[in-house]
């Protein structure tokens, strides 16, 4: 060790840390993202005014630097910053209202803009921005596009495009108010009338056909314990429209409600099937088998700690009242089911994925609600990039018996990146092995991509829920959190098979986007639904008896008669597999169903009552004349104790359902 | 696919708006970009920062690269006027000043037993005047000539060598007066 500086390099090397994985790839992703940003927008931003608080945003950043420098040199830096946003935006005139933003980094650094300037420094071959920019900067109307947008978020333009200069920038700082110019109003006409599209987009399958029990005797299926479907009726009857037939899913609607099932014991299976057969209420000459799954609810005192990441998309659509600030009450609401050992993270995704809040013990209620507050929707979204951040954040939280989930609020809208439903599908599916579950919140409508989230919530062992009302985040969060958030049972699935002596027909209700193949009931490899503490699900088959004279299709002629093999009176045959939270293989239950017609208690006439509803709002021809003033008659006699009064609410949407089909 | 295509022609290909090619290039350079962020600065959290400003700039900066000068050479050249703009701010500057001071306080409980010579890197860094420690700090890497560190800091090689033996002479004045005592 003559040399010191041989010593010194030795020195160094012990001492340089590598780079955290996390920030790196936080760092890695804002590059990614303001390299997108600087790329302009291939992909063309929804119609939404969007880009808004983004700008905002860098004004409230330009603003406290002013506010921060007093020095010359100070407010030199501040023109060149100014002009540097101009020299960006500029060429991309075409959309003043989708300005390429430099995306800034996450919350942690709010006080400080990253957009630098450059003025002094001795990079010669980018000081051409610039330079240039500072020869312009003055008297452009840079910031204004900001202004607009937010005034087109709230009310439409007037006629003559002439808005006045609001909010933002006159708390921005007043010495930059004097330089902007009002907006040209040939921009608002162009870009204000799609704000009114509508870019929904529904998953679901046609209506199960009626199969022939000795063509296709075997029925298999997942379970979906998703209630989406049921908010998205809700929110379109409470609109004065009938919902959009393909945003029905019958079983999502039966599966919205808590019944009171005959629970498990204790020592046995997670969750306990219930058979009961009924006459159907819509057909005279057919029955209901009625399949119910009852969780058990594990006592809540001693649930293992939970380590929450939620991911919150901040992207411009968000901004509505019914979105991130519906998000952000409800939130709170759950906040309050927590206990001190959880943990909670925030990431945010739009424009840049970010991490609004480390891991913090759920007791630390201020420094949560604060995160939160601070969150606002700018920017475009960025699905992947976030989910690839919760994830790997979920990862750094996950600790041995620990429950982690990243629960993903958004208005359903991935535009930017990996927008292909089948390719997030692949890479949710990929995650779903670490252990991490997967929960997708939808809030807000007109943007609602609900191929997206169902996809993403099937893929990623989670839940689909539609959040349109404070009332539902209360449902959702708060008054079945446990059965949200504590899976007890993965890969659920059902197959049910009719004895062709007793069974000529069967359809089942529901359940179209979670059809399996019959061979996939006993391959674990094959994804299912999860049911989670306390969940009840329920599968309804309408079926014909041979003999009835409801049978739709002639028995063949030249066909073995099947029939004639069996002589036994059951019905069919149910068989469920599951798997233990974790474990890779899977437990059977099978149990005969028999014909005996036995009393049915309130929850499963109600669970019928659901099902007929959600027929009628699709659409069937199997329903005959059965309308919604019968299911309106059915669901009352069945409403039983009601303690939450959601039954009594479905009733009002059946009249609500009524009015409207009798326009 | 992309690992073998040189630095140069990735960041061209990148400023010419390959997402790929940029996202090649920033992967395989982030790492010594970031070593390069603590040698600057003396504390990961420092470190960490001024890669992430480095990492906001770098898309609208690579616009302007034209290949004249090695990538590597240029990135280091935004790295290190990013450090400077960051050491402009008064507070920051207050904060790194301790950095090199504090920073050994944080490391020495997790590395108890390289303390010493922890204590004696940060005594080195600190006692070199910034100009010469900005220097070492291109320069340890031992990725980069006195030609290149010359071409990073808009000197010639013959100053970059310069200083580097002023540095030396520092170290040796320090070694000696650690000997007397």
């Amino acid at each position: 060790m003559s040399d010191p500086f041989d010593k010194l390099d030795a020195a160094m090397k012990a001492a340089t840390p590598e780079p955290d994985r996390l920030a790196k790839a936080k760092n890695l992703n804002l590059a990614m993202e303001n390299f997108d940003q600087l790329q302009g927008s291939p992909t063309p931003a929804r119609p939404t005014a969007e880009n808004r608080p983004m700008v905002g945003r860098l004004m409230a950043g330009v603003s406290s630097m002013i506010q921060s420098l007093s020095t010359r040199g100070g407010l030199v830096a501040t023109t060149a910053i100014v002009a540097f946003g101009l020299i960006v935006i500029s060429p991309q005139g075409r959309s003043l209202l989708t300005p390429p933003d430099v995306v800034l980094p996450s919350a942690s650094t709010p006080k400080e803009t990253r957009l630098r300037n450059d003025s002094d420094s001795q990079l010669s071959e980018a000081d051409g921005e610039t330079a240039l920019g500072e020869n312009t900067a003055a008297s452009e109307p840079v910031f204004v596009s900001p202004v607009i947008s937010q005034e087109m978020a709230d009310a439409p333009a007037s006629p003559t495009g002439t808005i006045a200069i609001s909010q933002s920038l006159s708390k921005s700082g007043s010495n930059l108010v004097g330089g902007i110019a009002p907006m040209p109003a040939r921009r608002l006409d162009h870009d204000v009338a799609p704000a009114q599209t509508n870019t929904e987009a529904f998953s679901n399958e046609a209506p199960n056909r009626l199969k022939v029990t000795v063509d296709d005797p075997v029925s298999t299926f997942s379970i979906d314990v998703d209630t989406a479907s049921f908010g998205v009726v809700r929110s379109s009857l409470h609109n004065g429209m009938l919902p959009p037939a393909d945003a029905v899913r019958v079983e999502e609607m039966v599966n919205y409600f808590p019944y009171d099932y005959t629970a498990p014991d204790s020592d046995g299976a997670p969750f306990r099937p219930t058979v009961s057969v009924m006459q159907t209420p819509w057909n005279a000459d057919t029955q209901l088998v009625h399949i119910a799954l009852q969780g058990q609810m594990p006592a809540i005192d001693d649930r293992p700690p939970l380590n929450l990441v939620f991911l919150i998309d901040t992207s411009g659509s968000m901004q509505n009242a019914d979105k991130l600030p519906l998000l952000k009450q409800s939130f709170r609401l759950m906040l309050g089911q927590l206990r001190p050992q959880d943990q909670v993270a925030i990431v945010t995704y739009a424009g840049s994925a970010g991490l609004a809040l480390e891991p913090t013990n759920a007791g630390d209620r201020a420094a949560i609600i604060g995160a939160l507050e601070q969150l606002e929707a700018g920017g475009s979204t960025a699905g992947q990039q976030g989910l690839q951040q919760a994830y790997s954040v979920a990862e750094t939280m996950a600790q041995g018996g620990e429950v982690t989930r990243v629960v993903l609020a958004t208005d359903g809208d991935f535009n930017v990146g990996l927008s292909d439903p089948e390719a997030l599908k692949n890479f949710i599916a990929d995650k779903r092995d670490s252990g991490t579950y997967l929960s997708v919140l939808g809030f807000g409508r007109g943007n609602l991509d609900d191929a997206t989230m169902q996809a993403l919530a099937q893929n990623g062992n989670g839940q689909a829920a539609y959040i349109d009302t404070l009332n539902e985040a209360q449902k959702v969060l708060v008054d079945q959190l446990s059965g949200a958030l504590f899976p007890i049972a993965n890969d659920v699935k059902i197959q049910v098979e009719f004895n062709p002596a007793t069974i000529a027909e069967y359809r089942l209700i529901g359940y179209e986007t979670r059809a399996l193949k019959r061979e996939d009931f006993n391959n674990d490899k094959v994804d299912a639904g999860e049911i989670g503490a306390g969940h009840a699900v329920t599968a309804i088959y309408e079926v014909t008896p041979t003999g009835s004279q409801a049978v739709l299709n002639n028995p063949l002629r030249y066909q073995a008669d099947a029939a004639d093999k069996d002589t036994s009176s059951e019905l069919g045959f149910l068989r469920l597999r599951y798997k233990k939270p974790g474990g890779t293989k899977s437990a059977l239950i099978e149990m005969p169903i028999l014909p005996e017609v036995s009393p049915t208690s309130v929850d499963v006439q109600f669970s019928v009552a659901i099902a007929g509803f959600g027929q009628l709002l699709r659409g069937t021809d199997y329903l005959g004349d059965w309308s919604y003033g019968d299911a309106i008659a059915l669901a009352s006699t069945a409403r039983g104790e009601d303690p939450f009064g959601y039954r009594a609410e479905a009733i009002s949407l059946m009249r609500l359902a009524k009015s409207l089909s009798t326009d | 696919m992309r690992m073998k295509t040189s630095d140069e022609a990735l960041a061209k290909a990148a400023a010419n708006g390959d997402r790929d090619a940029f996202a090649v290039l920033l992967k395989r350079r982030y790492d010594g970009l970031f070593r390069l962020a603590f040698r600057l600065t003396g504390s990961r959290a420092e470190a960490e920062d001024l890669t992430q400003d480095i990492c906001t700039l770098l898309p609208g900066k690579l616009r302007a690269f034209r290949g004249e000068a090695k990538f590597s050479t240029w990135l280091y050249r935004v790295a290190v006027n990013a450090a400077h703009d960051r050491r402009r701010k008064a507070h920051t500057h207050a904060r790194m000043a301790q950095s090199w001071g504090e920073w050994e306080i944080a490391i020495k409980a997790e590395q108890a037993e390289t303390s010493g010579q922890i204590l004696w890197l940060n005594e080195a860094m600190t006692s070199l005047p910034d100009d010469l420690r900005q220097t070492v700090a291109l320069v340890l890497d031992q990725e980069i000539t006195h030609r290149e560190a010359g071409d990073v800091l808009g000197v010639s090689e013959g100053t970059i060598s310069w200083r580097i033996s002023q540095a030396k002479k520092h170290l040796q004045k320090l070694a000696e007066r650690e000997a007397g005592q």
